[in-house]
């Protein structure tokens, strides 16, 4: 559509090598746009994606210099019968997400409703939420640390103050996934307010007011009105969260560090598949759990953009 | 004072014709007394919950370690500023802090370079498959592309040095601008520029001095987030910084692979990484609001 125009513009002046130059970029702007960032992304990720595909494949160990043989299907035929580690990461890592994602759409609906509305003093509400999400998250485990060790910590200072037993927390072998789930949502919870009220403050107002006339109370309102509507945003920040949360790393290794603590007790996928490359230098193994561990990520995000699609329409 | 305050508003809203207002006005007064307060306790009880572990901390740096093990001791004590000496000397935090903003600095700007251009195409061009390409950096696992990154830097003899640590931390920061930048430039009407084009200007002169100018906004809340995440990420520059070039967050790290751990020492540390993000944060707050939300609206 352009060139032509250009093409005029130019016809009047001397051809020189700039204009000509400048004529072609303008046209192939698109791709002279696109291309370098595209290129970047590509080496960087496809590359090295094809390269962790081959590794599966391959009995690669030790040192990621040393000589491998093609092995085929093995690594994966090992890793899904391993039922030590690999499967308990599998569910230790689905836990997390689930148990995280509700406790923080649930708790992020609820503080999202009560600042949806004007109120005075809003802006320290608005400060206190932006806190947790700039935090470093290693910064946020020790300090998390500190809280929850099992003599010194304010948690089990709180918990006796109103009369409870202490707490392991974190070195308990049970406690500890419970535990970083609780990090987890104090510092994301903030994102899905933001997420949430975005939509909130979008809705229009009508269904709502229709609604009042009726004589709607204000639960009837929210899950009858206002929860409908706002689906497809609920939906988007369950898959924003969703695919980080899959694959938290730092909180999980600043707190229980090599092989997510000395029982594997918060050892999730990623946390596996980083010690596997890096602490055991098993590249083989390592890259078929990565390769199970995308597919995972990347189904459980299709599944929920048909969600959303079902639910826009 | 609530009792005032309702009454004047149905006054105004009974007594006064309607006026325009802004879209997050309640058309009625809110809800019973019962709902106010509880509304009150609630919000009390939102920011508590997210600033209280934070103050912790900030407490638990400015005490000695005798202190911290004193449960007595939890909210009354002599504070020292001790630790943040011992810190920032000894363990050479002021290097670190450095390197956390060098890497974090270039690699923001290396990709605002790379990915504006990139996400006015993409918008522009309707590119959904290419922008699904560099979008899928957001979905993977870091540690799928640590190893093959690994074994091409160490032969290049690169694992250690600040290339391979903008490199890698540009792998976050791209998607992430590239992801707010399209919806940006989605939400800016194409007249602007088709009417420069009319003007005489070539459809890149029209980017250049009417739509880059224009985003700045854009460009300002992706470069802040963009800044942020690299501050923050861990898992990347724990394998790929060497002794020279180590971040804040793997210098807190090494901070408890000892036996026992200096807690006043390590919550002085991890305050340390965390102010400056913080300070940035307040003063950004609007930009990162909109850079978390970007996007996440539209149907």
């Amino acid at each position: 559509m352009t060139p032509p125009r250009s093409a005029a513009r130019n016809a009047g002046r001397a051809p020189g090598a700039r204009e000509k130059f400048s004529d072609w970029a303008n046209r192939h702007r698109k791709w002279l746009f696109a291309a370098p960032a595209m290129a970047f992304v590509g080496v960087l990720i496809i590359f090295p994606l094809a390269w962790t595909l081959y590794l599966s494949l391959t009995d690669s160990q030790g040192s990621v210099r040393a000589a491998t043989e093609f092995i085929g299907l093995e690594n994966y035929l090992t890793v899904l019968s391993d039922v030590e580690r690999f499967w308990p990461a599998v569910g230790r890592t689905l836990t997390f997400t689930g148990i995280a994602l509700v406790c923080e759409v649930a708790l992020g609906m609820g503080i999202a409703l009560l600042l949806w509305r004007p109120f005075r003093g809003e802006k320290w509400v608005r400060v206190a939420i932006l806190l947790p999400l700039v935090a470093t998250p290693v910064a946020v485990g020790m300090m998390w640390r500190l809280i929850f060790d099992p003599n010194i910590g304010f948690a089990n200072q709180l918990l006796a103050a109103v009369g409870i037993p202490a707490q392991p927390w974190l070195s308990g072998q049970d406690t500890a996934l419970g535990t970083t789930i609780f990090m987890d949502v104090w510092q994301w919870t903030p994102m899905v307010v933001l997420i949430l009220l975005a939509g909130l403050t979008s809705l229009s107002e009508e269904p709502d007011e229709a609604a009042r006339m009726d004589g709607a109370n204000a639960f009837q309102r929210f899950f009858f009105i206002t929860l409908p509507l706002m689906m497809p945003t609920v939906i988007v920040a369950i898959l924003l969260r969703g695919i980080d949360a899959l694959k938290t790393f730092d909180i999980l290794y600043a707190t229980k560090g090599k092989g997510g603590g000395s029982f594997h007790e918060v050892e999730t996928l990623n946390v596996y598949a980083y010690g596997l490359s890096f602490d055991y230098n098993q590249y083989g193994l390592s890259s078929a759990v990565l390769i199970l561990f995308f597919i995972i990520i990347i189904g459980s995000m299709w599944l929920l953009t048909m969600r959303k699609k079902a639910v826009s329409k | 004072m609530t009792v005032l305050n309702e009454n004047t508003e149905t006054q105004t809203s009974a007594g006064q014709p309607r006026q325009p207002r802004p879209v997050r006005r309640p058309k009625k007064p809110l809800g019973t007394r019962a709902y106010k307060v509880f509304r009150v306790a609630a919000l009390i009880a939102v920011v508590l919950f997210l600033v209280a572990p934070l103050f912790w901390m900030l407490l638990a740096s400015l005490k000695t370690n005798v202190d911290i093990y004193d449960t007595a001791k939890s909210f009354i004590f002599s504070p020292t500023f001790e630790n943040y000496a011992n810190v920032l000397q000894r363990n050479n935090y002021f290097v670190f802090i450095f390197n956390s903003f060098w890497v974090a600095f270039v690699s923001t700007a290396l990709s605002l370079v790379l990915g504006v251009p990139a996400a006015y195409a993409m918008s522009r061009f309707t590119m959904h498959r290419s922008a699904l390409v560099v979008l899928m950096a957001r979905v993977i696992p870091g540690v799928s592309l640590l190893v093959p990154w690994y074994y091409v830097f160490s032969n290049l003899k690169m694992v250690g040095g600040f290339e391979v640590l903008i490199l890698s931390h540009m792998f976050v920061a791209l998607p992430l601008i590239v992801y707010i930048m399209m919806s940006y430039f989605d939400s800016l009407p194409l007249e602007l520029e088709e009417s420069a084009q009319v003007d005489g200007l070539t459809p890149i002169g029209a980017f250049q001095r009417i739509t880059l100018p224009l985003s700045v906004a854009g460009m300002a809340t992706a470069g802040i987030l963009s800044f942020i995440f690299s501050w923050n990420n861990f898992m990347f520059a724990l394998v790929l910084s060497g002794s020279k070039t180590k971040t804040l967050p793997v210098a807190i790290f090494d901070f408890v692979s000892y036996a026992s751990i200096d807690w006043g020492g390590l919550m002085a540390a991890a305050t340390v990484v965390t102010i400056p993000i913080m300070i940035i944060a307040l003063f950004t707050q609007k930009y990162i609001v909109s850079g978390m939300t970007a996007g996440a609206t539209k149907g």
